[in-house]
């Protein structure tokens, strides 16, 4: 569900990093050790999240934890801001929230 | 008797100038900060792995990004930091902190806030849709993960950081399609006596007018945005010009932000007394001239509660301190000049009297906003429904109107609805914009992990 077509953002330097992979929704996405979990779905797609009110995507809108516009989760059911949390390998995330933590 | 507990919340440049003057004294303070490094909002550092040099990232404040950079290292080891930490509650000399999930609580004998401020925004058509972010964001992008916003960027506002912010994305080679100005040309040039009290920041300003004419970018001064387009994603967006004509720009992203609004929700939670400040047209927590709040013990520094800029923080931070520690009945350290700090600021302080004229708050655009405009991104609430709660309900104030309407009930707690919210709720009720008061914060000023474990000390 990472909509629209092509990637939000653009990068523009900093490209000589490792490389890390993560799931987006099942989707092995490929990022830049040092992005953000906004930035590594953002240079992607066009959305993070949908509203919970009807009105379509979201994408974040501040980039500095204060809007909380840009939450995801882990398949675990975990709650993420994503314009403040970096990548990690492995990490999987879902853009949806998850109704009821997985245990076990 | 034990040393007393000094708390600073916020790294940036006030309260890094803050704990130097407080370590100088001999004290230990604990440094708490949501971001992983120290730096603030504008010396925000990039992560680990990343290159680019300060001139690159800084621009002209490259050397003040470095003596504030090194300013902290300098204090490692002597002050206890605490970085990605969230200061959540603030009450009865306890401060509330979520570090790494888990729930610290800790007694304090005085606190400096120096907590920054985030973009004041007004709300237009189309200002959710994918591809929208706040000027701050914009910045941020490049900063700290060296991305523009989109490949062709609508910068919408108005202030200093509007102008700035397109330079710099025209430094890094990215396209700006136009920068929008709400703000009237002659209203800087009514501006310029004020602002002639910083003739250095003066011509750093023409310095980023020009970079933007030389690479051929529009600046429009005096418009009115009607809507950004775009279903799933920004496609481009409307604006009325100064002479009236309605104009489309393509763009796939758009920058927009007008000037700051103060993170003042741990003063208000401390029950620091606020004032409607006529300058940057919101309520400030109220302070004398050295930083002190009306409540004993809580002290405040830096764009949180001046709004005058980055170079003012740092003079705050140190004078913050320096109340500290004569109300503690400490000597200040050698070098700290009060009564200059205090000159400087008020030179600043003038300054930013000219910055307010020169790009002011368009309470008139928000006043017209058609009520199907989302005010409240969080909760999806109109302009209609808040001018209905104006009226039908009689809200008479922002809290009545929340109650009624969840307006600033979010989870971001009113950062980016309030002060358009109060605008439409007086303008409807036909009364001044502090008639309509302000929402009062709760804890925690931000949603905290869902499992939090709590630590007793
Ligand atoms: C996004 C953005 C970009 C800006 N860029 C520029 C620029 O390029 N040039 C310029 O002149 N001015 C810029 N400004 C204005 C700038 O904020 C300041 O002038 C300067 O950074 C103010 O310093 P400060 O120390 O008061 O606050 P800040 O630098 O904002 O530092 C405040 C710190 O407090 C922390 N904090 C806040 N609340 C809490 C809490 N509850 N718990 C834990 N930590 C907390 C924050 O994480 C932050 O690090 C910018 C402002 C914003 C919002
Ligand atoms: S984008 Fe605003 S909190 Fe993440």
């Amino acid at each position: 569900m990472m909509g629209g077509a092509g990637p939000l953002l653009q990068r523009l330097d900093e490209l000589v990093r490792p490389s890390v992979t993560l799931a987006v929704d099942g989707q092995v996405v490929t990022a830049l050790e040092g992005d953000t979990v906004l930035t590594a779905v953002l240079l992607h797609g066009a959305a993070l999240r949908q509203s919970e009110f009807g009105d379509g995507p979201r994408a974040g809108f501040c980039l500095m934890g204060a809007c909380q516009d840009c939450w995801v989760w882990t398949e675990q059911g975990t709650r993420l801001r994503a314009c403040s949390t970096p990548v990690t390998a492995g990490l999987r995330i879902v853009t949806r929230e998850v109704p009821w933590p997985r245990l076990g | 008797m034990a040393a007393p507990r000094v708390i600073v919340v916020g790294a940036g440049p006030a309260g890094t100038r803050a704990a130097e003057v407080l370590v100088a004294a001999g004290l230990r303070p604990v440094v708490i900060d949501e971001a992983a490094d120290n730096g603030g909002q504008i010396y925000r550092r990039q992560p680990a792995g990343f290159r680019r040099r300060a001139e690159e990232l800084y621009g002209t404040e490259a050397g003040r990004a470095r003596a504030v950079h090194g300013a902290f290292s300098a204090l490692r080891g002597r002050i206890e930091h605490w970085p990605q930490s969230l200061a959540w509650q603030l009450r009865d000399g306890t401060l509330q902190v979520e570090r790494g999930g888990r729930a610290h609580r800790l007694d304090f004998d005085r606190i400096i806030l120096a907590t920054g401020a985030t973009d004041r925004l007004l709300p237009i058509p189309g200002w959710t849709v994918p591809g929208t972010f706040s000027l701050g964001a914009a910045q941020i992008a490049l900063k700290a993960q060296a991305c523009a916003i989109g490949r062709r960027v609508i910068f919408l506002g108005s202030g200093p950081l509007l102008y700035l912010v397109a330079a710099q994305y025209v430094k890094a080679g990215a396209q700006v399609a136009a920068v929008l100005d709400t703000a009237p040309a002659a209203a800087r040039r009514a501006a310029l006596p004020l602002m002639a009290v910083r003739p250095s920041l003066l011509i750093k300003g023409a310095a980023l007018l020009w970079r933007l004419k030389r690479a051929g970018v529009p600046v429009h001064h005096g418009v009115a945005p009607l809507r950004i387009e775009g279903d799933s994603r920004v496609s481009g967006l409307v604006f009325r010009d100064a002479a009236g004509r309605e104009q489309r720009l393509e763009g796939d992203a758009v920058g927009m932000g007008w000037h700051l609004r103060a993170e003042s929700q741990l003063a208000d939670l401390a029950g620091c007394t606020f004032a409607f400040d006529e300058v940057s047209r919101q309520w400030l927590p109220r302070i004398d001239a050295d930083g002190r709040s009306s409540v004993d013990g809580v002290y405040l520094a830096g764009d949180g509660v001046r709004l005058a800029g980055a170079d003012a923080a740092e003079l705050g931070g140190k004078l913050a301190a320096r109340a500290v520690l004569q109300d503690l009945g400490l000597p200040p350290p050698a070098g700290i000049d009060a009564e200059q700090l205090r000159r400087s600021l008020a030179r600043m302080e003038r300054f930013r009297q000219g910055l307010a004229v020169a790009f002011p708050w368009p309470g008139d655009i928000i006043a017209k906003l058609s009520d199907d405009t989302l005010v409240c991104r969080c909760e999806a609430i109109t302009a209609g429904t808040l001018r209905r709660s104006a009226t039908a309900l009689e809200a008479p104030e922002m809290n009545r109107a929340k109650a009624f309407t969840r307006v600033g009930m979010g989870r971001c707690q009113g950062r980016f609805c309030g002060i358009a919210g109060a605008e439409i709720l007086a303008a409807a009720r036909g009364e001044p914009m502090q008639a309509a008061g302000r929402i009062r914060s709760a804890a925690p000023v931000k949603p905290l992990a869902v499992a939090i474990e709590v630590e007793t000390p």
